[in-house]
């Protein structure tokens, strides 16, 4: 048996004995689920929405099934970094083009829940990565990178939580993206909240540093994530393949992560 | 003078539902005129074009003069009383249900005598007004009231058949979430309806008044986006056995022209609200009122739909939404149809320019939203189909009705600015 054979049988070994648990970190497609919400004037986010073609009745008497819409960034979804205008001209940068490898790698989760619950608007900032670090050690290069709020657990307006000037949600600020990427060589960052960037993402320079600076370094975004308390801030795999939608910008998605529950 | 109507009592869940039952329905082809008419609230009668005699009932030639020139023109609406009579029997099912039925003769200031149904006020060879509205079986009927207003006459049992009056009734507005469902609500609350179900769409993105519309008396907000057919179909089983009167706020309005637009996505927007909006609503609640248009005092009875009146012709300026407007009015058609025998009538009012943000830039006049609401609740009461509301609604629907291609051409020479 090779070496990469002993290890997979060891993943495949483990899973089954349960000493490896497989962690959701998706939301259900709900139609009711929020959006982002643009200025009126824009095109908006598809909401999620499903048609009845058959319910073991006159429409197709032994079956159940539906059509489904949606945009590419409804619900629990991945950016690819054709998304934004600064990825726009990227190789391999779209759902379908991006290297496979990408969708399963390790995973850190920078708990920022304490800082959130303190303040709507919090800002994870470089200070606050290296605090981190001095914890649970530098991030490897190629891991993504997820920022828990405990965001998901909000719902209904609070999730949004918008107001006459915008939505009041956390994220990171430019300085804390760009050490992300030049300093970590990250593969991509995700969010609970229902963008990668901070609710008044629109007031930081540049405009929406997460989507902007992520996407122009060819890196990926994930969103609308839920179930990072149950995820360690080191150790994990996660596991996020998009749909392979030809020239998309992104996708709704499953997102897993692979936990080991045996004592270290 | 006629007893003051009194809150139905609560349904007796051991008795079955009273089905609907029609007056007599069939009309020549000539007659449908008038009932068309009546549905606007008009009274119209056969004036002839040669020798100026009104004639009544619908005649293919004048009964005087033999000439085929007849036209239906407005009338005057006063008469007299000249005889009257209450049926205590009779071999129609509608009626036997509803004995007893006064109805007598009037001579009308406008020429003929005309067989009427009798509100309970008008005396005994007393001055009456008649009007003409649609019955339960969507035709064209008279009935004589008296010539001024009596205190409760909007309560009159006779008259009730051939109203939609939202006093005790439950109405569901579909879209709160805009200053027109807004003012809806307080029109419904003002005309005594007894419960206004509110629809709010996306509970989770903020909207300006929901304090005060929920602080409504009668008001009760529920969920419903018309966009989602489970949300429609999920609103439908816990409120669609006791919709009376349902009244779509719901519109998607975006300027622009199909060629200003890129792609379909706007324009797909607009019909799911407009018109696919519309579809679910009937598939959801178009059955269970259509049961029940005989049930007591608080019946369902209506189903409103408002419309831009460029519903009726394109005009380009709002091009892709007026499509979508015309979808939705000839759906409106489709439902009328459908709804034909149940006795619930379907209400078009088709508005000019209506005073909100997609529209912010046109010059008046323009329709405010609480004219709207207002304008829903008096058409309710009056027992009205068909209102073109606002002086651009009625000048197109005038020249609608004269000659549509024309109109076409006229709207296609208007631009913004």
């Amino acid at each position: 048996m090779s070496k990469s054979n002993r290890l997979l049988n060891e993943l495949g070994t483990a899973l089954l004995a349960g000493d490896i648990d497989t962690v959701d970190l998706t939301h259900t497609l709900d139609p009711d689920f929020p959006v982002m919400i643009l200025p009126p004037e824009f095109g908006q986010c598809a909401r999620f929405r499903v048609e009845e073609v058959s319910r073991y009745d006159d429409r197709g008497p032994a079956w159940y099934w539906r059509n489904f819409s949606c945009g590419e960034h409804t619900g629990t979804h991945f950016d690819a970094p054709v998304h934004w205008i600064s990825g726009k001209d990227l190789p391999d940068a779209a759902v379908d083009s991006i290297p496979p490898e990408a969708f399963v790698g390790p995973v850190c989760v920078l708990d920022c829940s304490r800082e959130s619950a303190a303040d709507e608007d919090f800002l994870l900032t470089p200070e606050f990565i290296e605090a981190w670090e001095s914890k649970h050690d530098t991030i490897p290069e190629q891991s993504w990178v997820l920022m828990r709020t405990d965001w998901s657990r909000r719902s209904g307006a609070e999730y949004l939580n918008m107001r006459e000037d915008g939505a009041h949600t956390p994220g990171p600020n430019s300085d804390a993206m760009q050490f992300l990427i030049d300093e970590r060589n990250i593969r991509g960052f995700g969010t609970e909240t229902v963008g990668t960037d901070a609710g008044q993402a629109t007031h930081l320079s540049p405009p929406y540093p997460a989507h902007y600076l992520l996407h122009g370094a060819n890196r990926y975004g994930l969103q609308c994530l839920a179930n990072l308390d149950k995820v360690p801030p080191t150790g994990a795999i996660l596991v996020c393949p998009p749909l392979k939608i030809k020239h998309g910008s992104g996708s709704p998605l499953r997102v897993l992560a692979l936990v080991d529950r045996r004592p270290a | 003078m006629v007893e003051p109507l009194k809150k139905p009592p609560k349904k007796n869940p051991q008795k079955r539902t009273v089905l609907p039952t029609l007056p007599p329905f069939a009309r020549s082809r000539r007659a449908l005129a008038f009932t068309a008419a009546a549905a606007e609230g008009r009274f119209v009668l056969q004036r002839c074009a040669d020798c100026e005699s009104v004639c009544y009932p619908a005649r293919e030639i004048c009964p005087k003069c033999w000439s085929p020139a007849l036209r239906w023109d407005d009338m005057p609406d006063g008469g007299q009383m000249i005889a009257e009579t209450t049926l205590r029997t009779s071999i129609n099912t509608y009626f036997r249900e509803r004995m007893p039925w006064r109805i007598g003769t009037v001579q009308l200031d406008a020429g003929p005598s005309v067989l009427a149904h009798i509100h309970g006020d008008v005396n005994e060879r007393s001055r009456v007004r008649v009007i003409a509205r649609t019955d339960k079986s969507g035709q064209g009927v008279m009935i004589a009231l008296p010539e001024k207003e009596t205190p409760n006459m909007a309560d009159d049992r006779q008259l009730r058949t051939l109203t939609c009056d939202p006093k005790f009734r439950r109405v569901l507005i579909t879209d709160g979430r805009t200053e027109l469902g807004q003012a809806a609500a307080k029109a419904m609350v003002d005309a005594g309806a007894s419960i206004i179900f509110v629809g709010i769409a996306e509970s989770w993105r903020p909207y300006p008044g929901k304090e005060a519309l929920g602080a409504l008396p009668g008001v009760e907000i529920l969920p419903l986006d018309i966009t989602d057919t489970i949300s429609v179909q999920e609103l439908a089983g816990e409120i669609g056995g006791k919709t009376d009167i349902l009244i779509n706020t719901a519109e998607h309005v975006r300027p622009g022209a199909s060629m200003e637009r890129d792609g379909v996505v706007t324009a797909r927007d607009e019909m799911e609200v407009n018109y696919f909006g519309l579809l679910r609503l009937i598939q959801a609640f178009g059955p269970g009122m259509r049961a029940r248009g005989a049930d007591g005092d608080n019946s369902a009875c209506a189903w409103v739909n408002l419309l831009s009146v460029y519903a009726l012709s394109n005009w380009s300026a709002y091009g892709t939404t007026s499509a979508s407007q015309a979808a939705a009015y000839s759906l409106s058609q489709c439902l009328r149809a459908e709804m034909a025998g149940s006795g619930v009538k379907v209400v078009n009012i088709l508005f000019g320019p209506l005073d909100e943000s997609w529209r912010q830039p046109l010059p008046p006049p323009k329709v405010t939203p609480e004219r709207l609401a207002r304008t829903v609740a008096e058409t309710l009461q009056q027992g009205i189909e068909t209102v073109a509301l606002g002086p651009v609604a009625e000048d197109v629907m005038r020249r609608f009705k004269e000659d549509p291609l024309v109109l076409e051409r006229e709207l296609s020479q208007i631009q913004l600015g």
